[in-house]
């Protein structure tokens, strides 16, 4: 894959990724089914690629599809997160190049141990952003602008940590200078919803939508990871203001419940704060850490869950 | 009237608020938390306080609740809003410090080359955009010269030296009011430097200007103001009758 973070990657459309036939005995009117397997979606995901990641910290993360990331041969990947352990595990696992970033953290716990890890050792690059410019970043992105104005930098190491940075006098008569946030375009995004049809229309039913709609408009393609898919009709049981992602920006929609796990995934289930502990400290040595991956990420996603429920009921990680 | 370090320090802290009309109130630490609930219920009625989530509350939350514990909400807010509320100005922040020097520098990102650091810290978070968009205030539960250090290793919040060599739209929403310790209150001269305000009970100027890494005028210190009996009742009894506050603050 080129080089394509920070470089100003023209806007190729989201195109979708599935074709398939109408459903059989429902017409030429029904929309297009992008329903796909964790594997399904992770076999598209290839080496060197720009992959925004949504939620916030440890809420909402499309925690199945960063599994089944862990579990390809992908390396070399641009992370762009306003993150939480997608990005402490993907780094533990050594699939990542570069990090940009608002923040990596577990909210409970401060800072994610394998990206303190990771940038202690200086093992990945990374973009430390301000939060609103990493959201200024991600508009301009969405909106196919090569930057937008801010503020948020100004006169800050942002500027000495992002030697990139440009700033912009603005052309009108105050002659103000403000720093030109370049989009924070992206390969793929993934987000994490709690429900959606098979067409890709996200629904959020927690307290805040994050930045999910923004990633998903600020990448080439989007995967949806979902609690349930729900026939189209039954979106409507939740306020229409909980219709958060729209589906001409989703390929691909895979059904993971728990599919956030251990973040929080508001109304179906808090963050599974005993679990995040036992990841957090796992992560203090490589033996410990092994043993957390001999049991917890060796096997697919039914195995993940499995062991967490495992997990939920003794206390204890399985043998 | 007996009172502790701590209780002294909320006091100290929700005076920062006065005066601040209606406004977001961004508050991130024990003492800056319990501060802002002081205010809105004493000198600040028109303060705007949040559940930490995405609601604003119409009567402070107690600590750690948010608005499903609980409450009346009064708005909705979004992370997606609260970088529009910020950059309107109608906000007011008391963040921590892990560096800071004499000009309000402010470090939370990391000790050390940036490009390799020592330690990983939290990351600059918010402080670039709070710094030039609206009054940013420091709390500091251990004064100490490893915190006011005579240059910070990553400027995340933006110190008065550097708005002002910046000047323009660096400049023009950019103001540091005080930083809160648990020794003493610190404000900025004409000169945009740190001094000593005023020393809590009990502390001195000279121990004060020993725990500081850089020279700290102490000329026009006086005693920091000891909290009425009205506070103390909201601070012990409504706002935090766990006593988180003697966590940060140890008596």
């Amino acid at each position: 894959m080129p080089e394509r973070f920070f470089a100003i990657k023209p806007f190729v459309g989201n195109a979708s990724v599935s074709g398939a036939d109408p459903v059989p005995g429902r017409g030429v009117t029904s929309l297009s089914d992008k329903t796909m397997s964790v594997e399904e979606f992770a076999s598209t995901i290839e080496s060197g690629m720009t992959v925004g990641i949504g939620g916030w910290g440890s809420r909402r993360k499309p925690m199945a599809l960063v599994r089944a990331l862990l579990r390809t041969d992908v390396t070399d990947l641009t992370v762009v997160s306003l993150g939480g352990p997608d990005v402490g595990l993907l780094c533990a696992a050594g699939k990542v190049r570069k990090v940009a970033y608002g923040f990596v953290s577990l909210d409970s716990i401060p800072l994610d141990p394998h990206f303190r890890a990771a940038r202690e050792s200086g093992s990945v690059e990374i973009a430390e952003y301000d939060e609103g410019m990493f959201v200024a970043g991600l508009k301009a992105a969405a909106q196919r602008l090569s930057f937008l104005p801010t503020r948020a930098g100004l006169a800050s190491d942002v500027l000495t940590m992002n030697p990139g940075l440009r700033t912009v006098t603005s052309p009108y008569d105050d002659g103000e200078e403000y720093v030109a946030m370049p989009a924070l375009r992206m390969d793929v995004a993934l987000i994490h919803l709690n429900r959606a049809d098979a067409a890709g229309n996200g629904q959020y039913l927690g307290p805040d939508p994050y930045f999910d709609d923004l990633y998903s408009m600020a990448a080439d393609r989007c995967y949806l990871s979902c609690e349930e898919i729900v026939p189209t009709e039954r979106l409507r049981e939740a306020p229409f203001q909980s219709l958060l992602i729209r589906r001409m920006y989703v390929d691909g929609v895979i059904e993971t419940p728990h599919g956030a796990h251990f973040t929080s995934c508001v109304p179906d289930y808090d963050r599974d704060e005993a679990f995040q502990r036992e990841y957090a400290a796992a992560a203090k040595d490589p033996e410990s850490w092994s043993r957390f991956e001999e049991a917890y990420l060796r096997g697919d996603e039914s195995g993940y869950q499995a062991a967490v429920a495992d997990f939920a009921s003794t206390g204890t990680r399985s043998a | 009237m007996e009172f502790t370090r701590a209780e002294v320090c909320v006091v100290a802290a929700s005076d920062s608020w006065r005066n601040a009309g209606e406004v977001l109130a961004h508050a991130v630490g024990t003492v800056p938390a319990l501060s802002a609930r002081l205010a809105r219920l004493t000198h600040s009625p028109d303060l705007v306080l949040s559940d930490g989530e995405a609601f604003f509350m119409s009567e402070p939350a107690p600590l750690g609740k948010t608005a499903a514990d609980g409450g009346v909400v009064e708005a909705w807010a979004p992370f997606s809003s609260i970088f529009d509320i910020l950059q309107s100005g109608r906000r007011r922040s008391m963040m921590g410090a892990s560096q800071l020097d004499r000009y309000g520098n402010q470090n939370i990102s990391c000790i050390g080359d940036w490009r390799q650091p020592k330690r990983q810290l939290i990351g600059v978070r918010g402080a670039p955009g709070n710094t030039v968009n609206h009054r940013t205030n420091y709390w500091v539960s251990r004064h100490s010269s490893r915190v006011f250090v005579e240059k910070v290793d990553v400027v995340s919040g933006v110190g008065n030296d550097r708005a002002r060599a910046n000047g323009g739209a660096a400049l023009r929403f950019h103001d540091l009011g005080v930083v809160i310790t648990d020794l003493a209150v610190l404000d900025y001269g004409p000169d945009g430097r740190l001094r000593i305000r005023s020393v809590h009970p009990g502390v001195t100027v000279e121990e004060v200007q020993r725990s500081t890494g850089f020279d700290l005028d102490g000329t026009d210190a006086v005693e920091t103001r000891t909290p009425t009996s009205e506070e103390l009742r909201l601070i012990r009894e409504v706002i935090d009758p766990k006593s988180l506050r003697s966590r940060e603050v140890p008596a």
